[in-house]
Parts: C-alpha cells; sequence; structure tokens
C-alpha cells in the first residue's frame, strides 16, 4: 500500500465512487454549503474544518521575454476524513499540493502529501498564509508571495491584486447540479503576476495575470456527475468569463457561468445559458481528452474557440486531470486556462 | 513403433528395479538437499527483504542526531518547510515486538509491503486510533492492540502509523530517523543551515542484514551445492550403467530398423520423465528437510545477527521451482555424455560392459589438465580474493580440482603399491584394484567432497565458537549486568551498590557515524576489568592510560577494516579529534564500536547517562546482592542478567548452528556411501568375467569377497587422507576470505584432530557398509555363472 492507494481509497476514485474524485460521495457530519451565505474576511480565506473538501487554486497565464506565452499552476487541496480539527497525527486533515508550468512544448508537475495537526501543511486567515512544506502562499491579498519547487522545476511569484473578489453564482453560493448540490465560491481574477520560471533550459522572466480560486463543500457533485470541463477566460476587452459544463452519467450537461467586467461586476448565468462543444480530442496520458473547445455564451455575444496551448497538459498526480493554458479566437479573442477531470 | 520401443527401454528398468531405485533415489536426495536449502536461504531472504521493505533499510539515505538520540518532532518540519523531502520513522519495541512509525503520506515506499484488505481502516490508521499491520505470529504478540494481520509484514515488526507508534513507545513529539526521498527539489535550504545537528548516512552504510548473513547463507548454499554434485555423480553413474547394459537392446532395435535420432528422442524423454518424478519426490523432501532445519536455522540468524527471520516455511516458487529445474538439468547433463555415445556408437558393434570404464579411463589426460588448471586458479585465488565471489570462486575451484585431481592421485598411489607388492596374489590385488578404478571415481569424488565439506565447515564452526567463548570470557568479565529503567533507577542503583561490591562500570553509548560507517561510541570507566580483559589486534604501548586520560579512542576491527583506519590515524568526535591508540577484536558484532573514556564522553554527550551497569562483585554474593537490590531500589531481578546467563544464551546459539551444520554433514555423508554402494552394486556384476579367472586359479569366493571389502575402505582410507588437507584448505578459505568479506573480521583458526579422526572413522563405516553387500553378494556368486564366463565369450 503506497500513499497514492491511501489517497485513493480516501477519496475514492474508482469504479465504484461516487462522481470524480469522490466529489459526489455523501458524507455525515459535514457542514452542506446553504444559499444566501455571509462571507467574513480574512478568516473565509482560512480553512474551513467542517466541510470535506475546500482548495486555493491558482493559475496564471504568464509571457516570457520573447513573447513565449507560459502557464502556471499552484494549488493547495483540503480533504477531510472528519468534520473537525485534532492535534497532532491525530488530525483528520489531508492537504494535496499540485504545482505545475506549462510550456508550448512541455509540462512539468509535481505532487506534495502531507497530513494536518503537526505544521507540515496548512491555511491560515489572518495574516493569510498557505503552505505545504516549502511551498507557499502569503500576503494580505493585495500582494502575495508565491514559491513552489521540484526536481525538474521552480518558481518564485509575486502577484498584485488590481480589482475585488468576485462571487460565483448567487453571491458566492455556487450551485452545481439540478438536485441542488452546491459549494461555496470566490475569485481573485485580477492578479497581476511576475516572477522567475526556474525550468532545465535556464531561468526565465514572466509577467501575466493571475487567477486565485476559493472554493469549498462537503459534497460538491450529484452523485451521477462523473467530472467537469471548467473555463477561466480573460478577454482583450478586459471583460472575463468562468463558465464550468458538469458531465452527467444520464448524457447531459449542467453549465454554469459569470460575466465578470473590467471593474469586477458579476452577472451569473444558470443552466443551459452556457454551452461548451468539444471541437477536437487530442490522445494524452493514453486517454482522450478534448482540447479544443467551442464556449458560447449568447447573452453576452460571446462565441468562442478555445484551444489548449500544449494538448499534454496532463497533470499525473494521484487524482489525475488535465491542467492548462488556453488561447482564445473568435468574437472574443484572449487567453485563459482549462480544466478538464473525469477522463478516465 | 514408438509404443513398441518404449516398452523395450522400459522393460530393462522392470528387470532390474534396483538401477531405477538408484537413479529415482539418487536424483530425488540431490533435489531434496538442493531444494531444502534453498527453501531455508529463500525464507530467510525474504524475510529481510519485508525488513527492508518495511523500513527502507539500506534503500534510502538517513538523517539522525549527531548525538545518536532521537530528534524533536519540529526539526522535522522545518527540514519539510526548507524544501527537503523527508520522512519521519520512529522506531522501538513494545512487548517484544519491533514498532515501526511511519507517515504514509510522505514515506518513499508508502507503508511497505502492507496490501490494502479487508479490515484496513484508513480512518483509524490515520487518526491515531492505533491500527497495527504485522504477520499472524507477531499479531499474537500484541493481544492488547488492533492488529491486521498481513502475511508481508517483517517478521517480530508491527507497522504502524507514526502518531500511534510514538504513543505506545512514549515518544511524543519524537523521531528516531528521517528517511532523505531519492530525488530532492530544484531550490532548498542547505542541510547545514537547517539543521546542524543531523548527520546523513549514506544508504548503504546502514547496517544491511542481508549482507551480514551472506556468510551463512554461503555455507548453506555450499553445502546445498555440494549435495547436489554428490547426486549427480550417482545420477551419471546410475544412468551410465543402464546405457552400457542396454547396449544389446539399443543393438537390436536399430537392426530392426528403429532410426537412431527417434531412439535418441525416447531414450532422452524417458530419462525427463524419471527425472520429473524424481524432481518432484525431492522438492517434498526438501520441504521436510527445509521444515526440520528452519527454526533452528531462524534462531541461529536471530541470536547472531538480530536478523528476524520467519520460523514457518512458506511454499514459495523460487526454491521449488529451482529444485525441479535443477533435478531436469542436472539429469540433461548427466544424461548427456551416454545419449551422445550411444549416437556414434557403430550399428552393430558388440556391447561392451567395460565402455565405461574404458571411457573414463581415456579422459584422464583431460581430466589431469583441467584439475591442474583448477587448482593453479585456486592458489592464485587464495592470495588476490576478496569479496564474497572471489572467496565463493576460490571453494568452487579448489574443490572441483580436487575432485578431478583424485582419480589420478590414487592411480599413482595404487601404481607404486603394486610396484612394491612381491606376491602373485598382491599384485594381483593392486593391479585389480587399480583397473576398479575408473568405474569408482565417481564415488569417491563424492566422498572426498563430503568429507573435505564437513572438516571445511567444522573447523570453521568449531573456530569460530572457541574464538567467540574466548572473546565472551573477556569481554563478559562483570559478574553482573543490570540495566535501569531511567537516570534516576541508575542513581539508585549507585548509590545502593557502590558499599556492596566491588566496582560498578557504567555502560553507556551514542550512535555515530565515523568516516561514514554507523558505530556506537562508549564512555568507559578506567577500571581493571578492561585493562586486564580486553585483548588488541594492535594498539600503542599504553593504550587504557591515553584512553582514559581523555586524549585517544580504540575502535573495533569492523570499523577499522571497513573504514581504512589504524593505530595513529584521527577521528573527530563531535568536532575534537582523537588518535586511535588500538584496534580490538569484536566478534559477532556488527557494525563499527568506538571506546573512549568515561569523563570525555560525558563532555561530549551531556544528554545520555547510563542506564546500563557491569558490577564486579563475588559470584557468590550475587543472589543475596539482587534480592536485597529489590527491596531496596525496586529494581527487579529480571532487569539483570548474570555473566552466566548471558554466556549461555551466546552459547545456546552457538549449539543451534551446531545442529545445522551437524545434519547438513551427516546428510552428505550419507548421500555419499550411498554413491559408493551404488557404484560397487553396479561394478559387482559386471565384474563377474574378471573375478572368474581368479576363482579358477584357486582362490575361493570367500577369500574373493572379503578382499572386495578391503579394497573399498582402502580406497576410502586413501580418498579421506586427501580429503583432510583439502578440507583444511577449505576451512582457511572460509575463514580468511569469506568471514572478512562477509563479517569485517578474520578468525583466528583452530584444528580439532578428534574431530577429523571420528569423521575419518564415520566415512570408513559409511564405505565399508557401502561394499558389504557387494561383497557378499560376490562372495555368493554361484560357481555356475562364474563358469560360464568361459563358456560364453561375449
Amino acid at each position: 500500500m503506497n500513499a497514492k492507494a491511501l489517497i485513493l481509497c480516501l477519496l475514492p476514485l474508482t469504479a465504484t465512487a461516487q462522481g470524480f474524485a469522490g466529489l459526489g460521495t455523501e458524507l455525515e457530519g459535514f457542514a452542506v454549503p446553504q444559499p444566501d451565505p455571509v462571507f467574513d474576511f480574512p478568516t473565509d480565506h482560512g480553512p474551513h474544518n467542517d466541510y470535506r473538501i475546500e482548495w486555493w487554486y491558482l493559475t496564471a497565464n504568464l509571457q516570457g521575454p520573447d513573447g513565449t506565452p507560459y502557464g502556471l499552476q499552484w494549488t493547495l487541496f483540503r480533504s477531510a476524513m472528519a468534520p473537525e480539527e485534532r492535534e497532532d497525527w491525530k488530525s483528520p486533515q489531508l492537504w494535496m499540493g499540485h504545482a505545475a508550468v506549462t510550456t508550448p512544448d512541455h509540462h512539468y508537475v509535481s505532487e506534495r502529501l502531507a497530513r494536518g495537526g503537526v505544521g507540515q501543511a496548512g491555511v491560515i486567515a489572518d495574516p493569510f498564509a498557505a503552505w505545504i512544506d516549502d511551498w507557499t502562499l502569503q500576503g494580505d491579498w493585495e500582494t502575495l508571495q508565491m514559491t513552489a519547487s521540484a526536481p525538474d522545476f521552480a518558481y518564485e511569484m509575486t502577484l498584485t491584486a488590481e480589482g475585488p473578489l468576485v462571487f460565483h453564482g448567487d453571491d458566492g453560493y455556487s450551485v452545481k447540479s439540478a438536485a441542488g448540490q452546491a459549494s461555496y465560491y470566490y475569485s481573485q481574477p485580477f492578479f497581476r503576476i511576475a516572477g522567475t520560471l526556474q525550468l532545465p533550459q535556464g531561468d526565465i522572466p514572466v509577467t501575466g495575470n493571475a487567477w486565485l480560486d476559493r472554493e469549498w463543500s462537503s459534497q460538491p457533485l450529484a452523485d451521477n456527475q462523473t467530472g467537469w470541463d471548467w473555463f477561466s477566460l480573460s478577454f482583450d476587452d478586459g471583460n472575463k468569463l468562468m463558465g464550468f459544463r458538469l458531465q452527467q452519467t444520464d448524457g447531459n450537461n449542467y453549465t454554469s457561468a459569470t460575466w465578470i467586467t473590467a471593474d469586477g461586476q458579476t452577472t451569473a448565468y444558470p443552466d443551459g445559458a452556457l454551452s461548451a462543444t468539444p471541437l477536437d480530442t487530442h490522445n494524452t496520458a493514453g486517454r482522450d481528452v478534448p482540447v479544443r473547445w467551442q464556449v458560447q455564451l449568447p447573452a453576452k455575444d460571446v462565441n468562442v474557440t478555445v484551444e489548449a496551448i500544449n494538448p499534454d497538459a496532463w497533470m499525473a498526480t494521484s487524482i489525475p486531470y488535465w491542467e492548462g493554458p488556453v488561447t482564445v479566437t473568435g468574437s472574443h479573442a484572449g487567453e485563459g486556462y482549462l480544466e478538464m477531470t473525469g477522463y478516465e | 513403433m514408438t509404443r513398441v520401443t518404449l516398452r523395450a527401454l522400459l522393460s530393462h528398468w522392470w528387470r532390474n528395479p534396483m538401477q531405477l531405485f538408484t537413479l529415482l533415489a539418487g536424483l530425488a536426495l540431490a533435489t531434496a538437499l538442493w531444494s531444502g536449502v534453498q527453501a531455508v536461504n529463500a525464507e530467510a531472504r525474504a524475510s529481510y527483504d519485508a525488513a527492508a521493505a518495511t523500513l527502507g533499510e539500506g534503500q534510502y539515505d538517513r538523517l539522525i542526531r549527531r548525538d545518536g538520540q532521537p530528534m524533536d518532532q519540529a526539526t522535522y518540519i522545518a527540514l519539510r518547510r526548507a524544501g527537503w523531502l523527508v520522512s519521519p520513522v520512529v522506531q522501538g519495541r513494545y512487548n517484544g515486538v519491533r514498532i515501526v512509525g511511519v507517515d504514509p503520506l510522505t514515506a518513499p515506499g508508502g507503508i511497505g509491503p502492507i496490501e490494502l484488505q479487508d479490515g484496513t481502516d484508513i480512518g483509524s490508521f490515520f487518526t491515531g486510533q492505533g491500527q497495527l499491520f504485522a504477520n499472524a505470529d507477531t499479531a499474537a504478540d500484541l493481544p492488547d492492540l488492533t492488529v491486521v494481520v498481513s502475511p508481508n509484514t517483517a517478521p517480530g515488526t508491527a507497522v504502524t502509523d507514526i502518531g500511534v507508534a510514538q504513543r505506545l513507545l512514549g515518544k511524543d513529539n519524537q523521531i528516531d530517523s528521517l528517511l532523505v526521498l531519492p530525488r530532492q527539489p530544484k531550490t532548498q535550504a542547505a542541510l547545514d543551515a537547517v539543521v546542524p545537528q543531523l548527520t546523513r548516512q549514506q544508504a548503504q552504510a546502514g547496517s544491511d542484514i542481508g549482507r551480514l548473513t551472506d556468510s551463512f547463507h554461503l555455507n548453506l548454499t555450499a553445502f546445498g551445492l555440494l549435495s547436489f554434485a554428490v547426486g549427480i555423480f550417482i545420477v551419471h553413474g546410475a544412468i551410465g550403467l543402464a546405457f552400457e547394459q542396454r547396449r544389446p537392446v539399443v543393438r537390436t532395435l536399430r537392426a530392426l530398423g528403429l532410426p537412431l535420432r527417434r531412439l535418441v528422442l525416447l531414450m532422452g524423454a524417458e530419462l525427463m520423465l524419471f527425472a520429473l518424478v524424481a524432481g518432484i519426490v525431492g522438492v517434498a523432501l526438501g520441504y521436510v528437510i527445509a521444515a526440520l532445519l528452519l527454526p533452528d536455522v531462524a534462531a541461529t540468524l536471530r541470536g547472531l545477527y538480530g536478523a528476524d527471520v520467519s520460523g514457518t516455511l512458506q511454499l514459495r516458487p523460487v526454491w521449488w521451482l529451482s529444485g525441479l529445474a535443477i533435478a531436469l538439468g542436472g539429469t540433461a547433463l548427466a544424461a548427456s555424455g551416454a545419449l551422445y555415445k550411444l549416437s556414434k556408437m557403430p550399428l552393430l558393434a558388440a556391447a561392451q560392459p567395460r565402455a565405461l570404464a574404458m571411457a573414463a579411463g581415456q579422459s584422464a589426460r583431460l581430466q589431469g589438465i583441467g584439475a591442474a588448471l583448477l587448482l593453479t586458479l585456486s592458489v592464485t585465488l587464495m592470495f588476490t580474493a576478496n569479496g564474497l565471489i572471489g572467496g565463493f570462486g576460490l571453494l568452487a575451484s579448489l574443490l572441483i580440482g580436487a575432485a578431478l585431481a583424485l582419480p589420478l592421485i590414487l592411480d599413482r598411489i595404487l601404481a607404486a603399491a603394486s610396484a612394491m607388492a612381491r606376491s602373485v596374489k598382491a599384485q594381483w590385488f593392486w593391479a585389480d584394484t587399480r583397473q576398479q578404478l575408473p568405474g569408482l571415481s565417481l564415488a569417491l569424488m563424492a566422498l572426498l567432497l563430503a568429507m573435505a565439506a564437513n572438516v571445511g565447515v567444522s573447523t570453521m564452526v568449531s573456530s569460530f565458537r572457541l574464538t567467540f567463548v574466548d572473546f565472551l570470557d573477556q569481554r563478559l568479565a562483570s559478574e553482573l549486568y543490570v540495566r535501569t529503567e531511567d537516570a534516576t533507577q541508575g542513581a539508585a542503583l549507585i548509590d545502593f551498590a557502590t558499599p556492596r561490591v566491588d566496582a560498578i562500570l557504567p555502560i553507556q553509548n551514542a550512535d555515530v557515524q565515523i568516516a561514514g560507517q554507523p558505530t556506537e561510541v562508549y564512555g568507559t570507566r578506567d577500571h581493571s576489568t578492561y585493562r586486564d580483559n580486553w585483548v588488541f589486534l594492535q594498539s600503542t604501548p599504553t593504550p587504557w592510560d591515553t584512553t582514559f586520560a581523555g586524549q585517544t579512542i580504540l575502535i573495533n576491527e569492523q570499523l577499522s577494516r571497513r573504514a581504512g583506519l589504524n593505530v595513529g590515524d584521527v577521528i573527530p568526535l563531535q568536532g575534537q579529534d582523537f588518535t586511535i591508540a588500538g584496534v580490538y577484536g569484536d566478534y559477532g558484532n556488527p557494525i563499527g564500536q568506538a571506546v573512549i573514556g568515561e569523563d570525555i564522553f560525558a563532555t561530549l554527550y551531556p544528554g545520555i547517562a547510563p542506564e546500563n551497569f557491569g558490577i564486579r562483585i563475588n559470584p557468590d554474593d550475587v543472589p543475596t546482592f539482587l534480592s536485597e537490590l529489590e527491596a531496596a531500589t525496586g529494581i527487579a531481578a529480571t532487569q539483570s542478567i548474570n555473566q552466566a546467563g548471558i554466556k549461555a544464551i551466546s552459547l545456546s546459539i552457538f549449539e543451534r548452528t551446531f545442529t545445522v551444520t551437524t545434519a547438513l554433514n551427516i546428510l552428505t555423508l550419507a548421500v555419499a556411501g550411498f554413491a559408493i554402494l551404488m557404484s560397487l552394486l553396479t561394478l559387482a556384476s559386471m565384474r563377474i568375467p574378471q573375478l572368474a579367472p581368479a576363482w579358477a586359479m584357486g582362490m575361493t569366493r570367500s577369500q574373493i569377497g572379503k578382499l572386495e571389502l578391503l579394497r573399498a575402505v582402502l580406497l576410502a582410507v586413501l580418498t579421506a587422507m586427501i580429503a583432510l588437507p583439502l578440507g583444511l584448505a577449505l576451512a582457511w578459505a572460509l575463514l580468511a576470505v569469506v568471514n572478512v568479506a562477509a563479517f569485517g573480521w578474520q578468525l583466528p583458526m583452530y584444528l580439532f584432530p578428534a574431530d577429523y579422526a571420528r569423521l575419518g572413522l564415520f566415512a570408513l563405516l559409511a564405505a565399508a557398509l557401502a561394499a558389504l553387500w557387494p561383497a557378499r553378494r560376490l562372495a555368493r556368486t554361484p560357481p555356475a555363472d562364474l563358469l560360464k564366463v568361459f563358456s560364453n565369450e561375449r
């Protein structure tokens, strides 16, 4: 039995499990997101131990001095075996960190696992610090410092907020299925980011835009939902679009979208308003993954083609998925990030 | 056609059941010894592997504190936060079971060989409720804990979450060592800057049980191989004879039109069938042998090396498959010559019953060259070999070379005796013995190998025992050893014992690294116990004076050899330099050891208080002292061991080693005796044409029978005389080459003439017993059979 197997048991990612990574599994004792949330910052930047699953999820579109596009990811997942925190090794909280750098022809991935309770990983709300081992994301949310290191890559970045937090769904209550599964979900999509990528070919100074997602829940997926396709798109005109499509075993999809203006005003769109259609698949890591999409939001006259910068951005981690930078063309031009789960 | 041919070929065996038995029994015995020994080795190795997989022993670098004490858990977190991918391990004993606590999320191998199964509750494993993994035997020793039975866990070990282990072992917030993962991140702080108190131990430097016990397994394997070689001699003889006897059948079948190719194929298939049957029987017998030997072997390994080996045997494919393979391969080897000769035989060649013997004579030259080459190689290796492979090569070339040389040497001796013989009868006896030699030489080689191995291995084991007992006398000079539970109890002991005993000698040590070798440093009190009893292999004129003065250090032979350190070299400890003043023999200890003075030890390692004490006291006063000690301080008698007890334990370990050695000795001798019996039996029927003239010229049948018996004993005596020096050379190779390679120390070689004499006697007895029946048969040959020789020219 290795650590991987343990994690897989914990987040049952098997044929019998419900949904992707067990996110459709119902667990007793955990709190469930309720409508009309009232957030309290900076406390809510910290962990919510009475919920089963939570993440601090940062993606960034970067450019090098020669204009080469890069993608960057820094993610900390919290997963709880029980809705509480306990001292020392008795802690039921488990932490998983993913870091990645995507170049047009390479995808570097690293993963860290840790137990709660002993200080190896955790999140403190004030002053804000999220860490696992030497990977850190800390600061006051106006400015954040971020590092990650792996055997074949490392990075050090500074993030500066240039807009407000935005709340998805109904003021941060994001419904995920017709049956009412939901999560709390807010973002900071207005970070300017600058720093250095350390890659095997050398150090590369980069700048760009970053998007930080915060989401927590206990059963975010319905038991017939097997994965999702998630888009965070930044258009050249300053508007942004967050949209996701949840795949269901009955062949239908559940979609949701948030339109974010350049000054941070949001409009939420219910199921059906957004459509995302795969145009082309790519075989990576032994499976076919859609790496070119048609994304439409008729309410905002959006009809764009989203295409992976590197179609092999497969995250070969304990729980595998696809995550990488994309280009946007069509009615709106821009860039963004695409995440696809459930492609077994 | 095929069926008829097969029936004709097989009919030979039905008419000669004894030959069939020889063939099957020889092969089965050889396979049994081989697979039995392999089974024992496989079981032991599987246990080491499980231990290695559980603890990552030898696979990963480790970080430990320089002073050998457990580190704070915060040290671990500090390293992780500094970018070091390390994983914590906590170890200790609970109810005699080794508890290993790991963090599965960071451990490089997870939690070792344990597999997820029913009853595994990840939640309770992780959250400190206490779920342990252990094999069934070990689980029985932990009745008050939740143990999941997992057969792949190392024997005597329970694996659990680090939090549970800390609680069970009373090591809250403590970590014994950190495994360093092989791939580390690009950016990380320098180790010294984060944790100056830790030292990095290289992967191979850890006490690698597998390497330590190699020598023991090598001995076992050598025995197994030897038995197999002996068995192959038997099979070779039996097959050769059967082929000789079936020449008329072969001639007839071929004359009837059977193609040669099909005949050879059929005879080969027939033999492979026999080999398969005998192989299966042999593997079954091997299982029995292994099951009988394993408890002793396991106890020996545990006692000698601290290696936990499961005492129960599992049917592992690795050894039963190898047993079958070697039975088939051995038969093929033994039969290939006979089949080759058969295929080259002229179609209508007259059956030559003595062809086997004649062929052996013809190849004598080739054999002589081979023997000379191998013996030259072995002499070269004696001076150049270091390491286990070289040692093994030396053993093999020495044994095979000597075996090949044996018939030639015997032939020379017999020729000389023949030349000196005066009477006609004596001349005939020597000449007849000489011409019988080719037929018997395989059996005699088997006897030579068996005897030489017995002499060699028992010399080694006995030398080891003698040295070790002497060493125990020197080392365990104190009459009583008391283990206290903590520093408070230690102080109470000192207060109580000081006015009552001759001396109290605190025993305290720290685990450190010296020149990359894991080493225990002892802080030792200035006392005549050490000055009078310890024996140095090399030293300055006054090693103890300077060491007790805190200026020098004494090291054991293992450390000296492995690190290449000698008297005069300098070793740094905690930043202070010590010159080596002496190297002492330290038999049976797997790791390095060093001794410094008590005062300087206290300065260098202030955190370590002595908890074990040697006490010098009149042996008669021990019982009174112990009962008063318990009444006054609460230190139970079970916390003390008197010297006699330790010695008894050590000696009982050696007794078990002897049990194993003796059992294997007897088995190999028995196989060799069997080989002689079979050779003589088969020769007996062929020898009638040679004996008939002697009978016709007036020798009685009983005289002929007695001479036959005498001849066998004489050949055995000559073989034994050659086996003795060969065995001693073997013992030397084992002690001076194999031991140094495997253990890191050289043992003095002692001789045991009485043992050798007894062994010689056994060998003669075996030869005589083996010759008795064939001799009786010859003595009772009906005169009509002898007469037929003259009337029935073949």
